[in-house]
């Protein structure tokens, strides 16, 4: 029996499936359980969620705390805050992680609160190890990695005199594990017995907006920045993703500058990528922008100033003007492939 | 209607010029300029508008060092009825937890009865967002995160937009309430000239003798001075709000910060090629050799 308690997921529902967020907090969870040598849950809070707990054990969840209750079929902070808070202080989770996802950003601090226990957002990394303080040492703690400052800075942070260890992780940094069909475990149902106070906020009308834009699994990305000069510039880049089967990505500066919508900001207030190919066009390569793509495979930079820092993590660049050197680029490719 | 803004202080984390990029690559964060937090703009101009539309009294909040007494005179500037600087030594170091309970301390120790509380979606140089939540919880209230728009209030309840980014929701909560506003939500409001040149003068605690000195006069006299004038910046410690020193700053604070690294710009193996026809063959050459393509 390990001294430490088990590590915790919190499993989000997103379009009536576990989010994508969820599976890759099951890779990094296992990772981490295994260190302390006890067992991962998830926790699941839903309505009519069973056949949810079966993907979350094929994706490596040995328990699965259930609460399925109609008060929960849509995600409102209330119920879930006071439905989680009160299992964690009756299990005793050692570690609690979340997805840094709104929802998670919304339900995560509020339940640090109650507990009065430590929350680090956005970690980039988790690991187990030590912490030392005023000559004593704590043994397996969860360092929390995150990136501070406007990604200048990357800070570790511990909570080590409190227990839940509780952090959120950033969407899209921890690989998804390999799924085992027909993987099992323990379902554990969590009674869940609604409150008047529960429903001081009700959802009155609730749109999905169409997801165009997939910039997480693409494999080949198209980026444009503010060098681009304007919105008909822009086009550009759209038609060498055309030619490439690939999406198209935007700095925050030309999201800010309104060459495009925001759902294609790459970087760190918008989302974070690792293609097969990166091609970032009239991009400076400030670090928010950098911390969202510099992990990608190959990184293609084209920019009329030598001296950009988007050089600083590029594998091929083109010093040259953007408008020039694309509709090249574009010739170049409709010839070979 | 009483709306209580929090505001916070920031480095510059967005405009890092080359002057506080040291010769190792790393940040000389002394250098960074310190601002109001962009989208706290955002919640006070969301405040300001519900002043507007329904009447209220605007009240900001702000804990921080002496001189975060900047960010609350431009807030008086750009409309606020009355401003807090929360300051003390002993509220250094605070991590999330610790901060929103010295703020929520201030609120239940100071400022009740209020209807709503406005922060910002979160503050640039953290980026956690978790204050404002955790404010919540410790006032007993309900939150509604990522608000754009108010769009009724009426008998108590609000109806508000959220922008989730691939959601949207329409919801309807029972005031008390915290609400937190995205950058898209509004456009801050400039400050008024007409108050510019009221509010530049307003003074904090901590600029008391300061001023006693430059006017040649008693503390005593500037103080009664400037609250009579309502040019006074409220200025509480741990006393004033009655905190349990045991919840407050670096001690307070169940989260450590075990090390700090500099980000590095990384070196890389970088092939330039010629922006003309030749380079560019040659570039896709080597893609499709090196199967980038898939």
């Amino acid at each position: 029996m390990s001294q430490h308690g088990e590590v915790w997921t919190f499993a989000e529902i997103e379009d009536g499936q576990i989010a994508g967020v969820s599976l890759e907090l099951l890779g990094k969870g296992r990772e981490l359980a295994r260190a302390l040598g006890v067992p991962l849950a998830a926790v699941l809070l839903g309505h009519r969620i069973r056949s949810l707990a079966d993907r979350l054990f094929a994706y490596g969840a040995d328990i699965v705390y259930g609460a399925d209750h109609e008060c929960l079929a849509e995600y409102t902070t209330l119920p879930y805050a006071r439905v989680l808070t009160n299992l964690i202080r009756e299990r005793k989770p050692e570690i609690v992680l979340y997805g840094a996802t709104p929802l998670g950003r919304d339900l995560a601090p509020r339940v640090a609160s109650a507990l009065k226990t430590g929350l680090t957002a956005d970690c980039t990394d988790l690991q187990i190890g030590s912490y030392e303080s005023g000559g004593r040492v704590y043994q397996n703690k969860l360092l929390q990695i995150r990136p501070a400052w406007g990604g200048n800075i990357i800070a570790t942070i511990v909570s080590p005199d409190h227990v839940p260890e509780m952090a959120t992780v950033r969407e899209g940094v921890m690989r998804v594990p390999d799924p085992v069909e027909g993987r099992t475990g323990t379902y554990i149902e969590v009674p869940v017995n609604p409150e008047p106070g529960d429903f001081k906020v009700r959802i009155l009308e609730r749109r999905t907006r169409p997801k165009r834009v997939d910039l997480r699994s693409a494999a080949i990305i198209v980026a444009g920045g503010y060098g681009m000069g304007s919105r008909e510039n822009f086009a550009l880049i759209h038609e060498l993703a055309g030619v490439l089967g690939g999406a198209v990505g935007a700095s925050r500066a030309a999201v800010d500058a309104g060459f495009i919508d925001a759902e294609h900001q790459i970087g760190q207030t918008g989302t974070t990528v690792r293609p097969k190919l990166y091609i970032a066009c009239g991009i400076s390569g400030a670090v928010q922008h950098r911390a969202g793509m510099e992990e990608s495979a190959k990184i293609l930079a084209i920019n009329i100033d030598p001296e950009a820092p988007i050089f600083s993590v590029a594998h091929y660049g083109i010093v040259g003007d953007v408008r020039e050197v694309i509709p090249k680029l574009i010739k170049a490719l409709r010839g070979k492939l | 209607m009483r709306i209580i803004v929090l505001a916070k202080q920031v480095p510059d984390t967005k405009n890092v010029t080359g002057e506080v990029m040291k010769p190792d690559g790393t940040l000389n964060r002394a250098a960074l300029a310190a601002i109001f937090n962009p989208e706290d703009l955002n919640a006070l101009e969301m405040a300001l508008d519900l002043k507007d539309r329904y009447g209220a009294e605007v009240i900001v909040i702000t804990m921080g060092p002496p001189r975060a007494a900047d960010i609350l005179r431009d807030a008086l500037c750009r409309g606020a009825d009355r401003v807090i600087l929360l300051s003390d030594r002993r509220f250094a170091g605070a991590d999330t937890l610790a901060t929103s309970y010295t703020i929520a301390q201030a609120i239940t120790t100071h400022l009740m009865p209020f209807d709503l509380v406005v922060c910002g979606r979160q503050a640039i140089d953290g980026d956690t967002a978790q204050v404002p939540p955790q404010v919540a919880e410790k006032l007993g209230i309900p939150q509604v995160t990522y608000a754009v728009e108010v769009l009724e209030l009426s008998d108590g309840r609000m109806r508000l937009r959220r922008d989730l980014g691939r959601r949207e929701e329409v919801v309807e909560a029972e005031l008390p309430l915290l609400i937190t506003v995205p950058r898209t939500a509004n456009r801050p409001r400039w400050p008024n000239a007409r108050r510019l040149l009221k509010y530049r003068h307003a003074r904090c605690g901590f600029e008391l003798e300061a001023e006693a000195r430059r006017r040649r006069c008693e503390v005593e006299e500037v103080l009664a001075d400037l609250k009579a004038r309502g040019l006074y910046i409220e200025t509480w410690g741990a006393e004033e709000i009655q905190a349990d020193l045991a919840r407050i700053g670096l001690g307070g604070s169940p989260t450590k910060v075990k090390k700090v690294d500099s980000v590095v710009l990384k070196g890389r193996s970088l092939r330039f090629f010629t922006p003309d026809d030749k380079g560019i063959k040659e570039l896709v050459s080597e893609l499709i050799e090196e199967r980038t393509f898939g």
